[in-house]
């Protein structure tokens, strides 16, 4: 160990108590499922619990525990709920470290994610839709905005806690009552939420959490007595949901796939286009659907750049995602490290260049290297799909049309990036980027009160701020 | 001296600011008229008509897709006489000049009423402000009111449309307003014929980004276009119900439906 070497700094898994088995949250209480299943450790893959699978008898009893709790939810003056959501984000923020560690032991994000990204956001999401409640009224969505009635949502394991809040926060403030189903990998967090529930008191049946893998969440989705919903995933599934919903009159909103592009130009600040190049990728493993994963750099600095990017790149401690100090933590699961090999294998075979640091990986586990492929074009795989890992596509452009044309040639339109020291040129290419979100020297941004969701096959309808109310609102 | 004959109109389809004949050369005799009657290869054109369109259209200025559409206000009252003929009321005629008028002051306030700057917790900026989806296709009412309520929102925002309509003599007529608007050629796109033939290729067409199926009565075609449309993740407005009432207050959603929420971040700093 050389003296710029950091010693552990592990986070105390002492905090969190994990219970060994899990049941399913409805009309208030825990109880059984048809089956059970198992979570584990992406960075060990020991089991941490053992979790209720709902069956679909079961999410017919959550939905009409919800169903049972609307008239009474929706009834209650926009203030009172607003005081529920208060608590509930207040609890958050005290049992913040216990539930930053839980989230890092079931998604294998690093700590410093966990803790510094992910839990303030959660409280912060809370807190933005309780002052919402009583005033729905003034958010530019008519006179007497109404509630929809039982919201079923499916989220997504990336973000266990922060897409819960997503969902549920704004689903409540509006009035609506909530079943929701956490991803199959990612649990934990959504039956620590319940139990936030029940110490702040909420009204039994008002959220109930269904855990299960994609059955459970068709059923959901499926049911004819769900009036919304609202669906972070994959594109795929997105499709498959919106097929479902024809023609039934509910109200869908999604939030799918994307396949951002991160622009450098020639005058950009390096060192932080570099910085945001690394945040836009790494962040998170890449389990991010807005990453920036191709890198569009401008041809005259792309040596240079590049060359930056992989002495930085060099400097990532990747490893236990409890040690302070780790960067880039655990795949999640083993299939999403098959689907991250299966995708970098193509871009080998399809003739880009791999690179990666020397790092080395826990035996046990799933890891994957920080990776970037250069000399790739528009056709190759990796520069089309989205690989949902810490794998960029470098390309190069000359001019600006260039540029623009490269990030929008893709289905998705989720999100993009743009570095340059031009007001003018920043504000053109916005313009003219086909994409929801768009970070100009800066990347991976978020905030309860900024707008999040996609143009084209990335997905409809916003997330956060005011506008995201419209989706619960009639 | 005998009674002079009268010169009668040919109501062909609008494409790209052209008035072409369907190219499968089948025409429907409504009301007396040979009418055209358009096919798969007449909605993929005009998806193209429109998609060319698009871009120049949504980089108008807002206040120039505000006078375009004023002065399509101004053509369609000049036209009265030609409309009372086709069988549409003065009043409807009033109504449907008026509700462009509506349309036409919006173009340039929509934004500041549905964008808006967010307080985020960090020094940026950040600022949300409307964009259009893109390419509309719509599935028109046959009455004049019902068509230029559908059409207007989603063109005013800088969409491009392709419309079918089940009244011919009424939409083609209304087409020829808009050619003399100074409307660009493509924004707006008319095919007439039957919905249940053309409307599945404007659902499942990749380069179409929503789809507009507020006047479709029948229940079970909406559902087979909103299944169809969800191929490419389209946006799909629902069909307004039994009788779509287009005498009230549209509200925004006809053309808040029809738009994207782009957010833009920048850092603050010395």
């Amino acid at each position: 160990m050389s003296f710029l070497d950091y010693a552990p700094a592990p986070e105390s898994r002492s905090v969190v108590t994990i219970e060994s088995s899990y049941g399913l949250f409805i009309d208030g209480e825990f109880g059984p499922g048809k089956a059970t299943f198992k979570t584990i450790n992406p960075a060990d893959e020991q089991t941490l619990a053992e979790v209720a699978l709902a069956g679909s008898e079961d999410v017919d009893r959550a939905v009409a525990a919800a169903r049972r709790a609307f008239p009474a939810w929706s009834g209650l003056p926009g203030a009172e709920r607003a005081k529920y959501l208060f608590r509930i984000a207040r609890i958050i923020q005290e049992r913040s470290r216990e539930l930053a560690v839980l989230e890092s032991l079931d998604n294998g994000k690093p700590i410093k994610e966990s803790r510094d990204v992910d839990l303030p956001l959660v409280a912060a999401h809370f807190f933005y839709y309780a002052g919402w409640a009583d005033k729905l009224e003034y958010a530019g969505f008519g006179p007497a905005p109404r509630p929809l009635g039982v919201a079923g949502q499916v989220i997504p394991w990336n973000f266990p806690l922060l897409m819960l809040a997503w969902k549920i926060a704004p689903a409540l403030a509006t009035g609506n009552t909530v079943v929701l189903k956490p991803a199959e990998t990612t649990p934990l967090s959504a039956l620590f939420f319940a139990d936030v529930c029940r110490q702040a008191e909420l009204p039994a049946g008002v959220v109930n959490i269904v855990t299960g893998a994609g059955d459970t969440g068709r059923y959901l989705v499926e049911h004819p007595d769900v009036n919304k919903v609202a669906f972070t995933g994959s594109t795929d599934v997105g499709r498959q949901i919106a097929r479902a919903v024809a023609g039934t009159g509910k109200r869908l909103t999604l939030e799918l796939g994307g396949k951002a592009a991160n622009i450098v130009f020639d005058d950009a600040a390096i060192d932080q286009a570099v910085e945001g190049i690394v945040n836009g990728i790494f962040f998170n493993q890449g389990h991010v659907c807005c990453a920036g994963s191709r890198l569009l750099v401008q041809e005259s600095i792309a040596e240079e750049l590049l060359d930056s990017l992989k002495r930085r790149m060099a400097t990532l401690r990747v490893g236990d995602p409890l040690d302070k100090n780790t960067d880039v933590g655990a795949i999640n699961s083993a299939a999403q490290l098959a689907r991250i090999t299966e995708l970098t294998e193509a871009g080998d075979a399809e003739g880009a260049e791999r690179w990666s640091p020397p790092c080395e990986l826990p035996g046990q586990g799933f890891w994957f290297a920080p990776t970037i492929f250069t000399g790739v074009t528009q056709a190759h795989r990796i520069a089309r799909e989205e690989i949902f890992g810490p794998v960029l596509s470098v390309l190069t452009f000359r001019t600006p049309a260039e540029a623009i044309e490269k990030a929008n040639n893709t289905p998705y339109g989720l999100s993009a990036g743009i570095w340059s020291e031009k007001g003018s040129r920043i504000l053109a290419v916005a313009d003219k980027l086909r994409a929801g979100v768009v970070w100009a020297n800066t990347f991976n941004k978020f905030d309860p009160t900024s707008p999040f969701g996609g143009f084209k096959e990335s997905g409809y309808g916003r997330e956060g701020g005011r506008h995201g109310l419209e989706a619960y609102l009639v | 001296m005998s009674e002079r004959l009268k010169v009668r109109k040919t109501y062909k389809l609008y494409i790209g600011g052209k008035f072409p004949r369907s190219e499968s050369g089948r025409t429907d005799l409504v009301d007396g008229d040979n009418v055209a009657r358009a096919s798969r290869k007449d909605a993929r054109d005009a998806v193209v008509a429109a998609r060319k369109a698009q871009p120049g259209w949504a980089g108008a200025t807002a206040y120039n897709r505000g006078q375009i559409l004023y002065r399509a206000a101004e053509m369609l009252e000049a036209r009265r006489a030609e409309f009372k003929h086709l069988g549409v009321s003065g009043e409807e005629v009033s109504a449907s000049t008026d509700r462009l008028v509506w349309y036409a002051g919006w173009a340039d306030k929509l934004a500041q009423v549905t964008g808006n700057a967010n307080p985020v917790a960090g020094p940026f900026f950040n600022l949300s402000a409307p964009e259009p989806t893109g390419v509309v296709g719509v599935i028109a009412p046959p009455s004049l009111l019902g068509l230029v309520s559908v059409v207007a929102p989603a063109i005013v925002t800088g969409n491009t449309v392709v419309v079918i309509s089940t009244g011919p003599q009424v939409a083609i007529t209304l087409a020829e307003t808009w050619a003399t608007s100074d409307l660009p050629g493509g924004v707006v796109n008319i095919l007439t014929g039957d919905p249940a033939e053309v409307a599945p290729w404007l659902a499942s067409h990749d380069d179409v980004n929503a789809l507009d199926l507020t006047a479709v009565a029948d229940a079970a075609l909406a559902a087979d276009l909103e299944r169809e449309a969800a191929g490419t993740l389209k946006r799909v407005l629902r069909p307004a119900g039994a009788e779509a009432d287009f005498t009230t207050d549209p509200g925004l959603r006809p053309m808040t439906a029809l738009l994207e929420t782009k957010t833009v971040w920048h850092p603050k700093g010395f």
